[in-house]
C-alpha cells in the first residue's frame, strides 16, 4: 500500500540540502506513513525507538540492583525482587537491546545504501520483522508488568522448567517470538549482500561494516532456529511434565546448558560483531586511511561466525561435562579469541601514518578498543579450564561480559549513532557535549565494571542479592560508577533528541567519509536511497582515503 | 590500605597457589597487550594529528608479514595457557586414591554434608588438614555449585548425578563456602563455612559429633531393610547377581555392552532397574525404588557396596597424604 506514496517525482532540486528536498523523513506524514512503512530506512527508525525504550527499561533495571548492592545487607528490595530484576535486566538487554541494536537500526538503515540498492531484497519482510519484535517485546514487558520471572536470563533448568514459581512460560514464548524477528533481519541481509550489489561493488570492495553484517547474518540464521527449539522443549516440560531437562522426570539438566549455549555463545558474536564493523567504518574515517589489512579483518569476522559455533562448551567446565569435552572446548576458545585480535591489531595499525582526529564517534571508537581488548583478554581467563573452576559463575564472569557487550558493543553503538546520525536525520548533534558525555561513559564505565573483575578473583558469586561485608568496598565504587554511566547515556540521549529541532543542519558528507551512505546519498536520504535517476556503480575499493602511490609508505604491499 | 582491598582470597588448599600463578601469568599478558593497545593508540593519535602540518595519509594496503606476527604470537600465548589450564583441570579433577570421602547433598537452600565416619553437618564442613577430602554430591531438586574461592575450586551439584570435587586444605581456618549456580530465591543465602581443622582437632571435633553409624553401617542396615538382599546374594538361582566385591568392576549386561559398576550406575539401578539388567537375569524383575528412597540413602547404600565383599581392602579409611 506504501508504494503509492513512495513514487512521486522528485520535485525539489537534488543539489539544495534543506528547503524542500523531499527525503525518506518528509516523504509522507501521519502514522500511518510509519507502521505500515516498507522503507529500510523508516523501519531503523521504529526499531531505534523500540530499543531505546528497551534499553531505558533495561538500563533501570541496572541501576535498581546497583542500588541493592550498594550494601552488603539485602535491604534495599525482597530478595526475589531482586532476582526478578536481574532476570528483566538480562533478558531485556539481551534479547531487546544488544541482539537488534546495530543490525535492526544501523544495519537496516545502511545495507541497502551500502551495497548501492533501494531497499533490501524484501522490504515487507523486513516491516514484518519489526512486528515481532514489537509483539514479542510487549510479551515481555507484560511479564514484567504482571509479576516477572526470576530465573535468570539462561534460564537454567530444572529451576526454570519446575521449580521457578515465576513466569516462565511466558518469557519463553515471548523470546522464542522475537527470535524469528532476527532470523528475518539476517535472512533479508544475506540475500541483499549476495543479490543486490551496485555494479562494480565487489566481495572486495564492500565497507567492513557489510562483511561484519553478513557474518552476524549467518549466525542468526543458523544458530536462532536452535534457541526456538531450546525454549520449546523447555516449555514442554513446564507447562505439560514432559520429562527432557528435570531428571525427577527423566530428563538432563546437562542437556538444557548445552542446547541453550550453542545458540547463546554464538550470540555474544551476534551482539559483538556488527559492532566490530562499525568501528572499522569509524576508524577508516578518522585516520583518513584505507583500513589496514582489510581482507584480514573482512575474514576474522567470517571465522569468527564460524569458530563461534564449535566452543559452547566453554561455559559448562564445571558443569559435570566430561573433563575431555572440556579439553576440547577450552582448545577451539583460544582459537576464536585469535581472529578478534587480529581485529585489534588492525585497527590500531591503521592510525599509522593517518590523519586522526578524535570527534566523537572516534572518542567512542578508541574506547571501544581498549575495553574490548581487556574483554576479549579477560574471556580467554575464562575459557583457560584450571582458572575457570574458580572464576565461573563469579563477577569476574559478569565484567568479563559487560566490557564486551557495553565496553564493546554498547560503544561501538554509540559511535555508530554519532558517526551516521546526520545522515540519518539531517542534523548535526552538537560536538563538544557529545565529546564530554563519551569521555563521562567511558569513565562511569571503567568505575562500574572494573571492581567487579576484583569481586569475581575474591570469590563473590553473581547473582547474590546479599553479599559478604569484605565485598563492600568494591560494590560501593561500581555503584557509583553506574549511577555515572546512567548520566552519560541520558546526557546523550538528551542532545540527540535536542538536536532533531535544534541541530545544525548537515551537509551531505560532513566527515568528509569516503562510502556510498556519504558520497553518493544526501542527508538524509530520500525514499529510494540516491538522487532519481542516478545509477550507482561502484569504481573503487572501500576507504578509498589515499590512492597508490610511489612513496605510500613503506608497508606498502601489491595486493592485487 | 593494601590489606583492606585484597585481591584474591586466602589459598588455603594445595592447588590455590598454582591457580594464583596462572592467574598471575595471564594478568600480567593481559596487562601488557592492553598497555602496548593503548600505548599505540595515544602516541598514533598524537603523532599522525589531522591538524598536523603538511597532513597527509600514507597509502598503505597491510602487511601480510605483520599479519603472521599478530596472529602466531596470541596463539602461541594462548596455546601455553590453554595447555597450563588443562594441566591444572585435570589435577583439579582427579582426587588421589587415598581421599576421605565425603558426601554432599544440596537443596534450596542448604548444604547437608556427612562424613567417613557418619557425622552430618548443615551448611557447615569440617575437615583435617593435609589430608586429601572428596566430596560426591548431588542435588535433591535444581542445579546448586559447591564454591570454595579460599580453595580456588568449585563444582556443580547436579540433581540426577554424582558430581565429584576434591582439595587437601593446608592452612587452618575458617572459609567461606557459596553456592554459585542461581537456584532461587534464597541462593544468596545458600553459603556456609569451611573449618579447616588439625588432625587432632578433627577427631575431637568428631568424637562430639554425635555417634551415629557410618554410611557404610547404615547402607548395610538399609540393604536389609529395603529387602535388597533377598533377591542379591549368593545363593544358587538367586533373582540378582550377587553385589558381594562388585563395585568397581565391569558387569556384562543383557545387551551385550560392558558396564563399570559405579555410583552413577549403582544409583540407575536402584531407581531404573531395566535401563541397565546384568546378563543372566531377567530385564524388569526388580522394582523401581524412585520414590521409597532418598538421595541420602542411596549415598549410603553406595558407601556399603564399596566396603561390600572387600573388607580386606578396606581396613581403615586412608588418613595419609600420599597425594602427588
Ligand atoms: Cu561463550
Ligand atoms: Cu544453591
Amino acid at each position: 500500500m506504501s508504494s503509492t506514496v513512495l513514487s512521486p517525482s522528485a520535485k525539489a532540486s537534488p543539489s539544495s540540502p534543506e528547503g524542500e528536498r523531499k527525503t525518506f523523513l518528509n516523504a509522507d506524514y501521519g502514522w500511518k506513513s510509519w507502521l505500515f512503512t516498507v522503507d529500510h530506512k523508516r523501519i531503523a527508525v521504529l526499531y531505534l525507538i523500540s530499543i531505546m525504550v528497551f534499553f531505558l527499561i533495561g538500563g533501570t533495571f541496572a541501576l535498581l540492583m546497583r542500588a541493592e548492592l550498594l550494601t552488603a545487607k539485602g535491604d534495599l528490595f525482597e530478595a526475589e525482587t531482586y532476582n526478578k530484576l536481574f532476570t528483566m535486566h538480562g533478558v531485556v538487554m539481551i534479547f531487546f537491546f544488544l541482539v537488534p541494536s546495530i543490525p535492526a537500526v544501523l544495519g537496516n538503515f545502511l545495507v541497502p545504501i551500502m551495497v548501492g540498492t533501494k531497499d533490501l531484497a524484501f522490504p515487507k519482510i523486513n516491516l514484518l520483522s519489526w512486528y515481532i519484535y514489537i509483539v514479542g517485546g510487549a510479551a515481555t514487558l507484560f511479564v514484567a508488568i504482571t509479576g516477572g520471572i526470576d530465573t535468570g536470563w539462561t534460564f537454567y533448568a530444572p529451576y526454570s522448567s519446575t521449580y521457578a514459581n515465576t513466569n516462565v512460560a511466558g518469557t519463553a514464548v515471548a523470546v522464542f517470538i522475537t527470535g524469528f524477528s532476527s532470523i528475518l533481519t539476517g535472512l533479508n541481509f544475506i540475500v541483499t549482500i549476495h543479490k543486490m550489489r551496485a555494479p562494480g561493488m565487489t566481495w572486495f570492495r564492500m565497507p567492513l561494516f557489510l562483511w561484519a553484517q553478513y557474518a552476524t547474518s549467518l549466525i542468526m540464521v543458523l544458530g536462532t532456529p536452535v534457541l526456538a527449539i531450546t525454549i520449546v522443549l523447555l516449555g514442554l516440560e513446564r507447562v505439560f511434565h514432559i520429562g527432557i531437562f528435570d531428571p525427577a522426570l527423566g530428563g538432563d539438566p546437562v542437556l538444557f546448558q548445552h542446547l541453550f549455549w550453542f545458540y547463546s555463545h554464538p550470540a555474544v558474536y551476534i551482539m559483538i560483531l556488527p559492532g566490530m564493523g562499525v568501528i572499522s567504518e569509524i576508524i577508516a574515517c578518522f585516520s583518513k586511511k584505507r583500513m589496514f589489512g582489510y581482507h584480514f579483518i573482512a575474514f576474522s569476522s567470517l571465522a569468527i561466525a564460524i569458530f563461534g559455533f564449535v566452543v559452547w562448551g566453554h561455559h559448562m567446565f564445571v558443569s559435570g561435562q566430561s573433563a575431555y569435552a572440556s579439553f576440547v572446548f577450552s582448545f577451539l576458545t583460544m582459537l576464536v579469541a585469535i581472529p578478534s585480535a587480529v581485529k585489534v591489531f588492525n585497527w590500531t595499525a591503521t592510525l599509522y601514518k593517518g590523519q586522526v582526529s578524535l570527534e566523537t564517534p572516534m572518542l567512542y571508537a578508541l574506547g571501544f578498543i581498549g575495553l574490548f581488548t581487556i574483554g576479549g583478554l579477560t574471556g580467554v581467563f575464562l575459557a583457560v579450564m584450571g582458572l575457570d573452576r574458580h572464576v565461573h559463575d563469579t563477577y569476574f564472569v559478569v565484567a568479563h561480559f559487560h566490557y564486551v557487550m557495553v565496553g564493546g558493543m554498547v560503544m561501538a553503538f554509540m559511535g555508530g549513532m554519532h558517526f551516521w546520525w546526520s545522515k540519518m536525520f539531517g542534523r548535526k548533534y552538537p560536538e563538544w557535549i557529545a565529546q564530554f558525555s563519551s569521555v563521562v561513559v567511558f569513565v562511569g564505565f571503567n568505575f562500574t565494571f572494573f571492581p567487579q573483575f576484583l569481586l569475581g578473583y575474591m570469590g563473590m558469586p553473581r547473582r547474590y542479592h546479599q553479599y559478604n561485608a569484605e565485598f563492600e568496598v568494591l560494590n560501593v565504587l561500581s555503584s557509583a560508577g553506574a549511577s555515572i554511566l546512567g548520566t552519560g547515556f541520558l546526557m546523550t540521549i538528551c542532545y540527540f533528541i535536542w538536536s532533531l529541532k535544534w541541530g545544525q543542519v548537515a551537509e551531505r558528507n560532513p566527515w568528509g567519509a569516503k562510502g556510498l551512505e556519504w558520497e553518493r546519498a544526501p542527508s538524509p536520504p530520500p525514499t529510494f536511497n540516491f538522487e532519481d535517476g542516478e545509477r550507482i556503480v561502484v569504481t573503487e575499493d572501500a576507504y578509498a582515503y589515499t590512492h597508490e602511490e610511489p612513496h605510500g609508505g613503506s608497508l606498502q604491499e601489491a595486493r592485487k | 590500605m593494601w590489606k583492606d582491598l585484597p585481591l584474591h582470597p586466602e589459598q588455603a588448599s594445595t592447588l590455590a597457589q598454582p591457580v594464583d600463578l596462572l592467574y598471575l601469568f595471564l594478568v600480567a599478558v593481559s596487562a601488557f597487550f592492553a598497555l602496548l593497545i593503548s600505548v599505540l593508540i595515544v602516541v598514533f593519535t598524537a603523532k599522525y594529528r589531522k591538524d598536523r602540518p603538511n597532513a597527509t595519509s600514507a597509502h598503505i594496503e597491510g602487511s601480510t608479514l605483520l599479519e603472521i606476527v599478530w596472529t602466531g604470537i596470541p596463539l602461541g600465548l594462548t596455546m601455553i595457557m590453554f595447555g597450563w589450564g588443562a594441566v591444572l583441570f585435570f589435577q583439579q579433577a582427579r582426587p588421589p586414591a587415598n581421599a576421605l570421602e565425603f558426601t554432599v547433598t544440596g537443596k534450596q537452600w542448604m548444604w547437608k554434608a556427612q562424613h567417613p565416619t557418619g557425622q552430618r553437618e548443615i551448611n557447615d564442613l569440617h575437615i583435617p588438614i593435609g589430608v586429601p577430602c572428596r566430596l560426591t554430591m548431588t542435588s535433591e531438586d535444581v542445579i546448586h555449585s559447591y564454591f570454595i574461592p579460599a580453595f580456588r575450586t568449585k563444582q556443580d551439584v547436579v540433581p540426577g548425578r554424582y558430581s565429584q570435587m576434591w582439595f587437601e586444605a593446608n592452612k587452618l581456618g575458617t572459609y567461606d563456602l557459596f553456592c554459585a549456580e542461581y537456584c532461587g530465591t534464597k541462593h544468596s543465602q545458600m553459603i556456609g563455612k569451611v573449618t579447616v581443622l588439625s588432625q587432632k582437632d578433627y577427631e575431637v571435633w568428631l568424637a562430639g559429633g554425635g555417634s551415629s553409624e557410618t554410611p557404610a553401617q547404615a547402607g548395610e542396615r538399609l540393604f536389609s531393610a529395603l529387602r535388597c538382599i533377598t533377591c542379591h546374594n549368593n545363593t544358587a538361582g538367586a533373582r540378582g547377581p550377587d553385589l558381594a566385591g562388585k563395585f568397581g568392576t565391569e558387569a556384562l549386561l543383557t545387551s551385550g555392552a560392558k558396564v563399570m559398576i559405579d555410583a552413577e550406575y549403582v544409583r540407575e539401578s536402584i531407581l531404573n532397574p531395566a535401563a541397565k539388567t546384568v546378563n543372566g537375569f531377567q530385564v524388569g524383575l526388580m522394582p523401581t525404588y524412585q520414590g521409597q528412597v532418598k538421595e541420602d540413602d542411596i549415598l549410603a547404600l553406595i558407601a556399603y557396596l564399596k566396603t561390600f565383599g572387600a573388607a580386606k581392602a578396606a581396613a581403615s579409611p586412608a588418613t595419609g597424604n600420599a597425594a602427588k
